[in-house]
């Protein structure tokens, strides 16, 4: 397959994330959104990679995922403690903390 | 033109009694320290202590003019270094006593008329709770008018200059309970300082464009400096004279001065820091003679002082304030003589001593009149004192000879002279002076008569007695001086050349000749007085100062508006600057401070509103900044 098709795909992916973010008030899913676009980043990095012969884009690939696991622990747990306190998982909701 | 200036190469070291020049001002200033550091504990003899030290402080001067007569003409003028008070790189400031001809004439001056005055203040102020604080002000005042002349050189005079400014200020506000004394010292003070401000721009100018501000060597420079700064420095000096001799336009201060124990009136506001004005104006000869424009301006100042305080002493009914338009006149006759360059500083010196004796004389008889009469100064309540006050009537009257110029009393040669002086420069300043001379016999024709010739016009209760020996004594001797002065100074002391080597001397040739003058000139006074004899001696002198009256009356009796001057030309356009100043700081100044900050807050409230707590708002601006982040690095890369 040519390298177009990856970058592609990844750019696809990556507009889809940020839409989604953009769009979806329900925390869960913008989170998803957001997984997509890191995922659609490792994508272009892996394949940048293969496409230089180089290890670098995929060792920075692993960094991505481990930073967005560690990402999704402390994101998931502060979306699960507003839930629970106010038995809303939309983001518009918790708008507190402005001007 | 040429001036008979015999600068000396440099001036000599002082040695033998000389040196002990110091002594005239250390001893009255250690008379000041000790009644004033002392306190209540020298009450009992502190004013003996000042009186000695003032007598003192006299010996020691004659003294100095007897080993000064020793010497040969080139060899008098000497400077006695002290110490070093400024030096640094290229300007060096010396502590050092000048001594020639003009400062022993003053240190006389100052110390023999002081020193009788001291003695006549030990009777005038015998009953005043604060006699021994008036003493030591007094003392204070010997020693700082002591450093003014005999400094030798601008600075050192400043600090003089000051120090008589200080005494003034605290001796006419010697009653200081009394507001009008109050405000009379403090209008002298502020006078004063207007003056002032141009000494320290004369010395600063000095120091700027000649290098130097000792009298020798402004002296040697000013012939290498261009006639500018010179006429500059000239101007300078002489708004500095003008504030501490009363001249026009900073006069008005000297009448309210009056308001002082008259002992100091006849001291300080009659003979001797008044005066300083013209010792200024003499000891800079050098920069005047260079400065002809500067010397036109010293004599119509003068000129215009003479005529003021002569119309100011025709309308006075206060006998002190008559004697003082008199002073103001007869330095405008100095200040007049002085600007007339070499032909006339020496007799504007000569004026300036013989006016030190009889003035003073004159103000000591006022202050044994108004002791005899409680305190009353109003001369229309005096009256017919000829009888019952002896002593006074006759000093007083000697004096009054001198002042009008009589010949042979000791105003005659002097006044004389300087009318000659005058009509050699100029005929119209000439006509000034000669009239202003015939207003002289007028006016204190009017005092005489109003005071001892006449009827008794005296308050209920009052019983007009002589005053004590400590106050006739020193009249009588002051009014030897009215009489002997003048001829003393001319045939003993040979004035002309004693002066001549200090200040120059250049006989007038463009005058009409003295035969003719001196009669004019006595004729006119005889006229003015023969006028006032008729109006205030044979005629009756109302109790009550007459209403309606000329308007040059009015003006005089007001000073000539020189306090409406002063409050129209210097108070209220300082007053309208201050206020501007005060609006623009608050406005402008301020406005800008204030004005940024407020901007800054309304930018920060506008600003603070893109913080509205929603993530997805936040989300979008990221995304924004990032595609454009995105879009420039492309942009930068394809061009």
């Amino acid at each position: 397959m040519s390298m177009n098709a990856y970058v592609t795909l990844s750019a696809v992916l990556f507009s889809i994330g940020a839409i989604g973010v953009l769009t979806r008030r329900n925390a869960i899913v913008a989170f998803m959104s957001v997984e997509m676009m890191l995922n659609a980043a490792n994508l272009a990095f892996v394949a940048f990679a293969k496409v230089n012969g180089d290890l670098t884009g995929q060792v920075v690939a692993f960094f991505v995922m481990v930073v967005a696991a560690a990402e999704v622990v402390v994101g998931l747990a502060i979306i699960m403690t507003i839930f629970r306190s106010r038995h809303s998982a939309s983001i518009d909701d918790a708008n507190l903390l402005k001007y | 033109m040429q001036i008979h200036m015999q600068e000396a190469a440099s001036l000599a070291q002082a040695s033998g009694v000389s040196s002990l020049a110091w002594l005239v001002i250390a001893l009255p200033l250690a008379g000041a320290a000790i009644l004033l550091l002392g306190g209540r504990r020298t009450n009992a003899w502190g004013h003996y202590l000042a009186v000695l030290m003032a007598v003192g402080s006299f010996v020691v001067g004659v003294l100095l003019l007897t080993d000064m007569l020793g010497k040969p003409v080139a060899d008098r003028g000497v400077i006695i270094p002290l110490w070093d008070w400024i030096a640094v790189a290229g300007f060096h400031v010396p502590v050092a006593l000048q001594l020639d001809q003009l400062s022993i004439s003053f240190v006389l001056l100052i110390t023999g008329v002081g020193s009788l005055i001291h003695i006549y203040s030990l009777g005038y102020m015998e009953h005043d709770p604060d006699r021994r604080r008036f003493f030591a002000y007094l003392n204070f005042f010997f020693a700082a008018m002591l450093t003014l002349v005999l400094a030798d050189n601008y600075l050192l005079l400043y600090v003089g200059w000051e120090g008589v400014g200080l005494a003034s200020y605290l001796l006419i506000g010697f009653w200081q309970y009394k507001p009008s004394a109050a405000t009379a010292a403090k209008k002298a003070f502020i006078a004063n300082r207007v003056g002032d401000v141009g000494l320290s721009l004369a010395v600063m100018l000095m120091f700027a464009v000649i290098g130097s501000v000792t009298f020798e060597g402004v002296a040697k420079a000013a012939p290498a400096v261009s006639e500018h700064w010179l006429t500059l420095i000239g101007l300078a000096l002489l708004l500095a004279a003008c504030g501490k001799s009363a001249q026009f336009p900073l006069q008005s201060w000297l009448l309210d001065a009056m308001e002082g124990p008259t002992p100091v009136s006849a001291l300080i506001h009659a003979a001797t820091m008044v005066t300083a004005g013209v010792y200024l104006i003499a000891r800079s000869h050098a920069i005047f003679d260079l400065a002809p424009n500067a010397r036109l301006a010293v004599v119509i100042i003068g000129g215009i002082t003479l005529m003021m305080g002569a119309v100011i002493g025709t309308a006075k009914d206060d006998i002190k304030k008559a004697l003082a338009g008199s002073t103001m006149s007869q330095i405008g006759y100095m200040v007049l003589g002085a600007g007339l360059g070499p032909v006339g500083y020496v007799f504007a010196l000569f004026h300036l001593i013989t006016h030190g004796f009889f003035k003073a004389g004159m103000f000591l008889g006022a202050g044994s009149v108004m002791h005899g009469m409680h305190d009353n100064v109003n001369m229309r309540r005096y009256g017919a004192l000829r009888t019952s006050m002896v002593v006074t009537y006759a000093t007083f009257g000697l004096g009054y000879l001198a002042i009008l110029g009589i010949p042979p009393f000791a105003g005659f040669w002097s006044k004389d002279e300087i009318i000659k002086a005058a009509f050699g420069q100029n005929t119209f300043v000439g006509l000034v002076t000669l009239i202003g001379a015939a207003v002289t016999a007028f006016y204190m024709t009017r005092l005489m008569a109003m005071t001892f010739f006449g009827t008794a016009r005296w308050e209920d209760g009052v019983h007009p007695h002589e005053s004590p020996a400590t106050m006739t004594v020193p009249m009588v001797i002051l009014a030897f001086g009215s009489v002997f002065g003048g001829m003393a100074l001319v045939f003993v002391g040979n004035i002309q050349s004693w002066l001549e080597p200090v200040v120059g001397f250049q006989e007038t040739t463009t005058a009409p000749s003295s035969a003719v003058l001196m009669p004019t000139t006595i004729l006119l006074v005889l006229v003015g007085a023969w006028i006032g004899f008729r109006k205030y001696a044979m005629q009756a002198v109302p109790v009550e100062a007459p209403a309606n009256v000329s308007w040059a009356t009015v003006a005089a009796r007001k000073d000539l508006y020189g306090d409406a001057f002063n409050e129209t030309v210097l108070m209220r356009p300082g007053q309208w600057l201050t206020r501007t100043l005060v609006y623009l700081d608050r406005r402008v100044v301020d406005g800008a401070v204030n004005g940024t900050a407020g901007l800054v807050g309304v930018l920060a409230s506008a600003l603070r509103r893109i913080q509205n707590g929603f993530a997805r708002s936040y989300a979008l601006t990221m995304l924004i900044g990032a595609a454009i982040l995105v879009a420039v690095a492309m942009l930068v890369r394809m061009s």
